[in-house]
């Protein structure tokens, strides 16, 4: 079993409305300092066999054609263990 | 002139849709998601709603449906193709429009009249409208932010394929105002507004949204056939 952890982010131009609520609600709760705030999405993928480069190409695949719309997102693909709630 | 009206898992609006091509004179005819077949319809709507629960992003899974394969080669041979709403960001993530909705910038959803200005009457979608033309419309919309990179929105300006703007008040952040865009040949149309909720006096703001179904029924019967 090979695990892949794919990050999908808002792009720098594009604006991040939840990125701003969350900006503006971390004042409001006593924590200062925060000067920008960016969500995204976390993927972490199982894929059967041994992790290599083939399939990491193909986990970038799935990153371009649904995990992200690179209009207005970027990824980036991990390999290796995804981390434990622990 | 049949023009097919899909419905995805979470379409709302597919039965407003198909009201308003009969109001206008067409014959409406449904599609399932889960079927690659168009029924020999002339013209598809992708309504607005919200399909697949607007799950990862909006549009993003419908985009895969089974009836997409065929409504996007359709389009690529120039069926007309009308996304509103949620229709539009499938047009988007199908990459038979350019760029993407986004948020809103003032993170509410909005729900308002709105007046727009119909700037490209070339389209099979908006030819019964006056260039210029200015209506106003329902919207609806949490994510209807149009985003593209500048050398798309000069394009878009440039070629005059910006088909409706918004007047008074951008309601969403999109960009140069945009409300709705056509494709490089005009025959695939994408729409924030609803102009299916405006076909009646009945209901909503008056009757200004019917020129969007009215204009192919009209093209069809000048033609004797059926759009290409």
């Amino acid at each position: 079993m090979a695990r892949y952890v794919v990050d999908v982010m808002p792009k720098r131009e594009i604006l991040d409305p939840q990125g701003k609520a969350v900006l503006g609600a971390l004042p409001r709760l006593g924590f200062e300092g925060v000067s920008d705030v960016r969500q995204g999405k976390r993927f972490e993928i199982e894929v059967d066999g041994d992790a290599d480069e083939q399939r990491l190409d193909e986990v970038r695949r799935m990153a371009e054609t649904l995990l992200a719309n690179p209009v207005i997102e970027y990824y980036t693909v991990t390999a290796g263990e995804p981390q434990d709630d622990a | 002139m049949r023009i097919g009206v899909v419905t995805f898992p979470g379409s709302l609006d597919d039965a407003d849709a198909a009201r308003a091509i009969r109001l206008a004179g067409g014959e409406a005819v449904a599609l399932w998601h889960g079927e690659a077949d168009l029924k020999v319809v002339d013209a598809v709507v992708l309504p607005g709603g919200f399909s697949y629960g607007d799950y990862l992003r909006c549009g993003a899974i419908s985009r895969f449906a089974p009836v997409m394969t065929e409504v996007i080669a359709a389009a690529e041979r120039g069926m007309p193709v009308l996304g509103i709403c949620n229709g539009f960001q499938i047009l988007c993530e199908s990459h038979l429009l350019p760029g993407a909705l986004t948020r809103n910038d003032h993170r509410k959803f909005v729900c308002r009249d709105q007046r727009l200005r119909i700037e490209n009457v070339r389209t099979p979608w908006t030819s019964s409208y006056a260039e210029n033309a200015e209506v106003t419309i329902v919207l609806k919309n949490g994510e209807g932010g149009f985003v593209a990179d500048e050398p798309t929105l000069a394009r878009l300006e440039g070629e005059g394929r910006v088909v409706a703007r918004y007047l008074d008040v951008n309601p969403n952040g999109s960009l140069h105002d945009i409300a709705g865009i056509t494709n490089e040949r005009g025959n695939v149309v994408g729409l924030m507004p609803h102009p299916e909720h405006a076909v009646e006096d009945l209901t909503g703001a008056g009757t200004d949204g019917l020129g969007f179904f009215t204009g192919l029924t009209a093209l069809t019967a000048a033609s004797g056939q059926g759009v290409p």
